[in-house]
């Protein structure tokens, strides 16, 4: 009885260190990869439909759009969403600009005044196909999302198949978006 | 003469002398020559100077705006004030890891200072161990994250510190916090050396635990300091968020905490003695690994310092030798550890078995509930978050059964009691913890505030009345008692302070549970009410301080039309390192804070509002008051005559003197 017990009290310090020991190697190789990102921010919508909206366009960028005419399409669109106080967003276009000759952006201005939104927009010459303001950030809750810039990777027919919760780039569109647009 | 190359030197000598010290002594013990074992404190001593000399050269470095060294360039800038050039050392990831190694050089030094008393074998060892761990950390330091690296050419000016950190309390909390954190290697190397040799009994009790209770107050203060700091610097209201950090100190706190009381088992029983020697390692080992995940980017937290994995897995190399290495030598060695006596539940070594029991369930929920995050994102790819609601429920349940042994435990005699003659003895703490229940249902609400304040008013009533009683009070002469209290060891005065503490401590967190907020948008001149005080705002203006553009408020509370006080939050923008700061303004009478945010300024004219956050704390300064209490009881109990080592040597030298 007295050398079970000491037989625990050895063992299960050790068997618990190692544990440890052997997750935090793995977390750490896998940081070095990109494959764990303990900062990522997991949004429950990727392999989902799109939830349904309906937004207004902004001033002198055209109509807005709707979810029926973002399933409607027939090629991958990436959704991302901005505002113009937004400072990853100024540090994101040029990377969107990069990213819209291979693929259409669709934009949407996170609570933001619509005139601030188009003015951002059109300053150095718009990424996005088309453009949508939700003024008071009520689409952007059904979508989960957390924080400006966020992006989602919608698949023809509507369902997201990818989200990022950093300001995109050519390197990300590369190492993430690209490989999943083959299987579409 | 304190240049960048000769700080490098410095430390690669101090590694070098560190591993001649972890050697050495380890070898000339295992052949018993006693001139090698001998060498080992003439080495610590040796490379606490060279590493005391680095840390120098680096704070040189930084005073002289010498930008050529990354570290400075990174951190400093000519503008920053004095004080915070210095602290600045170690408010950065290299910096920190100097002053780490140069704290666990210090514990060396201070092993070989007063440390005269231990048998040569054993000091040797010991140094040996804490020789070894210095060695890891120095090669760590020069390796991955050396501080005088230099960058070429030399910026004009470094970039300056984070606003956050120009503080006092935060300039002065990581040496006191890492000299908890690093003081826990003190009896880590003691447990080893004791491995080593297969033998532990009532005099390594003796030996191990003031170092134990010295690294205990200073971690406590540390935790206090930090949770102080991040209440009225980061204007957020709260005090302790769960966040993986604050848990990272929380963690070898509960298991020292354990440590210290498993120690008093070892030396008046001999008993408890394998169990003592895992909780020796488990915090020193706990102590380590909250370093490595703060510094490895692996945990997500608030307080971030610059994550590089490559720096995380020479760390975890580091860990896997040190906690690795020392459970090995644990699960072989410690069989061989014999314990004596059986303890009778109810007895003072049965209290503390209990306290040992809770207060590592404690901390495993903490463990749980830090490391499950990560896990699960590793094991099954989803983001989860664990916070508040989990710690609450999983601790307060544990802390209640603490509470109420904290009361029992130091009024039960040793080996064996009576149950009806402990009790006895508590029945007027009892009395006065039935006023407090009474008292807690007036001014607490909800069940577990209520049960916690209870019995937080019983542990300070019962150690209280544990003093009275044996002082002899209420049934001596004014004289006897006088007597009694020159003659009542010190380490008792010290329990019971430290015990009053800890009531205190969970009487100002039972307070802050009832803390009441609201976040207002309001004009100038208007009053909004909270908690029975009306809080108006009078005016705010802006002025442009040294390094910095302010917006200041004045908020008057009035209670019952009578005024309080005029707070003065304010907020100021960093134009240099484009920070906005918050500069929290607490008007504190012991019972209740008045804390006041300002936050933003929207609209012009006459349609402006303001932002402001205004927060009613109950007992909230009891909360660090009880940790200060906590720690000057321990540091009172580090004065008794019985903890200090050389206490029978120089008794006897006094006898022979006197016959």
């Amino acid at each position: 009885m007295n050398a079970t017990r000491r037989g625990i009290l050895t063992a299960v310090p050790i068997i618990g260190a190692g544990v440890l020991g052997v997750g935090f190697w793995r977390m750490l190789s896998d940081m070095r990869s990109g494959a764990f990102d303990p900062r990522a921010i997991k949004n429950p919508n990727v392999g989902k439909p799109i939830p349904s909206f309906a937004m207004p366009g902004l001033p002198g960028l055209g109509d807005g759009f709707t979810d029926a005419e973002l399933k409607a399409q027939h090629r991958p669109v990436l959704v991302n969403f901005f505002a113009s106080w937004c400072i990853p967003c100024v540090a994101e276009m040029p990377g969107l600009r990069a990213i819209s000759r291979n693929m259409p952006i669709w934009g949407i201005a996170y609570e933001d005044k619509p005139e601030n939104a188009a003015g951002f927009v059109q300053r150095d010459g718009s990424p996005y196909a088309r453009v949508a303001s939700d003024r008071h950030g009520r689409v952007a809750i059904d979508w989960g999302v957390t924080g400006v810039p966020e992006s989602f990777l919608v698949a023809p027919g509507g369902r997201i198949i990818w989200h990022g919760s950093a300001a995109l780039d050519p390197q990300i569109y590369e190492a993430e978006i690209r490989p999943r647009l083959a299987g579409l | 003469m304190f240049g960048p190359e000769q700080g490098h030197f410095a430390l690669a000598l101090a590694c070098v002398l560190a591993l001649v010290q972890f050697a050495v002594p380890l070898w000339g013990a295992s052949r018993r020559d006693a001139r090698l074992v001998g060498l080992a404190p003439y080495l610590a001593v040796s490379q606490l100077i060279a590493l005391g000399y680095s840390f120098l050269c680096l704070i040189m470095c930084a005073v002289g705006d010498d930008f050529s060294v990354q570290n400075v360039a990174a951190n400093s800038a000519v503008s920053k004030p004095l004080l915070y050039k210095i602290t600045g050392v170690w408010g950065n990831h290299e910096g920190s890891v100097l002053l780490w190694t140069l704290i666990l050089a210090a514990c060396g030094g201070a092993v070989s200072l007063f440390g005269r008393n231990l048998p040569d074998i054993l000091r040797g060892r010991v140094l040996a161990i804490l020789g070894g761990v210095s060695a890891g950390f120095q090669m760590f330091c020069l390796l991955t994250s050396d501080p005088f690296e230099r960058v070429f050419p030399a910026p004009m000016d470094g970039q300056g510190m984070n606003p956050l950190l120009q503080d006092p309390g935060l300039a002065f909390h990581p040496p006191i916090l890492y000299t908890g954190y690093v003081g826990f290697a003190v009896p880590f190397a003691f447990a080893v050396a004791a491995l080593i040799e297969g033998r532990v009994d009532a005099a390594w009790g003796r030996w191990v635990r003031p170092w134990a209770v010295a690294a205990w107050c200073f971690l406590t203060c540390g935790i206090a300091l930090g949770s102080w700091w991040s209440y009225y610097v980061l204007g957020w209201g709260g005090y302790w968020f769960w966040d993986p950090v604050e848990n990272a100190s929380l963690i070898p706190w509960l298991t020292g905490t354990a440590l210290v009381h498993s120690a008093i088992v070892v030396e008046k029983r001999e008993g408890l003695k394998i169990w003592t020697v895992l909780l020796a390692i488990a915090t020193f080992s706990f102590s380590l690994s909250g370093t490595f995940l703060v510094r490895s980017g692996i945990l997500n937290s608030v307080h971030a310092f610059a994550n590089d994995p490559a720096r995380g897995v020479f760390i975890l190399a580091l860990l896997a030798i040190v906690i690795g290495g020392s459970l090995a030598l644990f699960a072989w060695r410690a069989p061989s550890l014999t314990s004596t006596g059986l303890f009778s539940p109810i007895s003072r070594e049965g209290s503390l078995v209990l306290n040992n029991i809770l207060l590592c369930s404690i901390c495993a929920v903490v463990v749980t509930g830090t490391m499950y995050p990560p896990f699960m994102q590793l094991l099954a790819g989803r983001t989860i978050s664990v916070g508040k609601p989990f710690f609450d429920a999983a601790t307060i349940p544990l802390t209640l059964p603490l509470l109420l042994a904290m009361g029992v435990g130091t009024a039960l005699p040793w080996k064996r009691a009576q149950l009806a003659r402990t009790f006895s003895h508590l029945y007027a703490a009892a009395g006065i913890a039935a006023i407090g229940v009474v008292l807690c249902f007036w001014r607490l609400s909800g069940i577990m505030p209520i049960a916690c304040g209870a019995l937080a008013i019983w542990v300070i009533a019962a150690s209280a009345s544990d003093v009275l009683r044996r002082i002899g009070i209420g049934h001596t002469s004014p004289r006897g008692v006088w007597e009694r209290m020159k003659n009542l060891p010190r380490s008792s005065w010290g329990a019971a302070l430290a015990h009053i503490g800890a009531g205190i401590t969970v009487l100002g967190l039972c307070g802050m549970s009832q803390a009441q907020h609201a976040i207002v948008e309001i004009h100038i001149g208007e009053t909004r009410s909270l908690g029975g005080d009306a809080w108006t705002l009078l005016d705010v203006h802006d002025y442009i301080g040294p390094n910095y553009k302010a917006m200041q408020a004045d908020l008057a509370i009035r209670h019952n039309g009578k005024l309080v006080t005029i707070l003065h939050p304010e907020k100021r923008d960093f134009t240099t390192q484009s920070q906005t700061t918050t500069e929290v303004a607490i008007h504190t009478n012991f019972i209740t804070d008045l804390y006041g945010v300002i936050g933003d300024r929207h609209g012009t004219g006459k349609d402006t509002t303001y932002v402001l956050r205004l927060h009613r704390n109950p007992l909230a300064p009891w909360m660090w008051l009880g940790g200060l209490v906590m720690a000057i009881g321990g540091a009172f109990s580090l004065s008794d005559r019985r903890m200090r080592i050389g206490a029978p040597k120089r008794a006897a030298a006094r006898n022979m003197a006197r016959a």
